[in-house]
């Protein structure tokens, strides 16, 4: 139905970069930066997109909401654990630990996901 | 959507006050029957002379303060014209339950203007149980720093009036991802020995955010453990059960208990299944008054029954 476009465009974004920061000085490059991974998911039509990630440790991931009505990102520890997400934000949780992390919306019930870091 | 074909004319008389905007349900216990009536239909006829009870609360739901896309830009000003129709009722009771989702993103600046909105009621007592709306915030504490204290900050409490027993109970915290609402042990503990002991004649008002019996499982309206509750409840002689959360009426009746869904003031929803999922529908703006609004109750005795009614804002 409705997911179909979405799926396409909030496919899993999973990539590693060098860091390189400008400033008010001018660009800056980090010979030594840190590696950055990030992963992305969407929160469109009542789900997860994807609803199971599987990310390497260290991973910073990053849910959207692009629903009219509010979603939160709910873990079962403090970790994952956002607040009201209205349409247009992000939530970001960096996953440091490996692990099988279950998580679910407090506003609607039906809605699950889950994240595997290896 | 008419809740009762015995009603049609009480909605007559009801579209006739379009002009009240939304409105909420009007509950009277009659003989220990709760019994809904149509706010519109209540506001013109004295209830208390006609056979129709003692008005004992009106319910408000869903009043989702900050909300502000297309279904309905201007919550504020639809719960204004609500409490303008409730505080125009000639038999106003004195109570009113607020059965949750009184905010949109559980924001401070949201509770504020709810508050000050609700303020301007003519009534002496202002029960809440709240919605997932209003414990969206990453600690819960915005709505339990404002209507926590009747509760201990549980969200579940009892409290009686006019000889009805009501219960307020929380399903909107903690449950478990792909399921339903939940009540948890503790609360259902707690409301098993709240019940023991009482007179099965006594009228019993349970009043929830969301539904307490499985309306549509694949949008998550419905209660896993309800049923315990509904164990403990069913040897009551007449018990209401009231909710909002999916901002349109249903109803059942399972014995003696009535369940009841209440109507929001903001927008409305739905009817489950016909849409991808549960968000803000968008009507034309001359039709959405008419799909907002509140429930109300009224107590009639000899046997003790209470009858619910609602009502529209148009």
């Amino acid at each position: 139905m409705m997911r179909q476009p979405f799926m396409r465009t909030l496919m899993l974004i999973l990539l590693t970069t060098q860091a390189c920061t400008a400033t008010a000085d001018g660009p800056v490059a980090q010979v030594a930066g840190p590696s950055v991974r990030a992963a992305s998911i969407a929160i469109s039509g009542f789900a997860f997109a994807p609803r199971a990630l599987t990310i390497p440790a260290g991973t910073t991931v990053t849910w959207r909401n692009l629903d009219e009505e509010p979603h939160t990102v709910r873990g079962g520890d403090e970790l994952v654990r956002s607040g009201a997400l209205d349409q247009g934000e992000t939530f970001s949780v960096r996953f440091d630990k490996p692990g099988t992390y279950r998580y679910g919306c407090s506003i609607h019930p039906q809605m699950s996901g889950t994240i595997t870091v290896q | 959507m008419p809740s009762d074909p015995e009603n049609i004319a009480s909605r007559r008389h009801a579209l006739k006050c379009l002009a009240y905007g939304g409105a909420g349900t009007l509950f009277t216990l009659a003989g220990g029957v709760l019994t809904p009536v149509n706010l519109a239909f209540a506001a013109g006829k004295s209830s208390g002379k006609d056979g129709g009870g003692i008005p004992l609360f009106v319910q408000i739901s869903d009043t989702h303060i900050g909300f502000s896309k297309d279904a309905n830009p201007d919550v504020a000003g639809t719960l204004k014209t609500t409490i303008e129709l409730v505080n125009a009722m000639p038999d106003r009771p004195a109570m009113i339950i607020h059965t949750g989702d009184i905010t949109h993103l559980s924001k401070p600046a949201e509770f504020d203007t709810a508050a000050q909105l609700l303020s301007a009621l003519r009534v002496t007592e202002l029960h809440t149980t709240p919605g997932e709306h209003d414990v969206a915030d990453a600690t819960a504490s915005e709505y339990f720093n404002r209507y926590g204290k009747p509760s201990g900050n549980r969200g579940y409490y009892s409290f009686d009036h006019h000889g009805v027993h009501f219960v307020g109970l929380i399903n909107v915290l903690d449950f478990k991802p792909n399921s339903l609402a939940a009540l948890g042990q503790e609360q259902l503990a707690w409301l098993e020995a709240d019940l023991k002991g009482r007179a099965a004649s006594t009228p019993v008002v349970v009043f929830a955010h969301m539904p307490m019996w499985s309306i549509y499982e694949p949008w998550g309206w419905g209660t896993a453990d309800a049923g315990q509750a509904m164990g403990y409840l069913r040897r009551f002689g007449s018990v209401t059960v009231i909710n909002g959360h999916i901002h349109q009426i249903v109803q059942k009746v399972e014995g003696n208990i009535t369940f009841h869904t209440a109507r929001s003031t903001a927008y409305p929803q739905p009817v489950a299944g016909t849409a991808p999922g549960p968000g803000p529908l968008k009507v034309p703006a001359d039709e959405l008054p008419k799909m907002l609004g509140v429930s109300s109750v009224s107590l009639r005795r000899h046997p003790a029954s209470l009858a619910l009614s609602d009502q529209t804002l148009a």
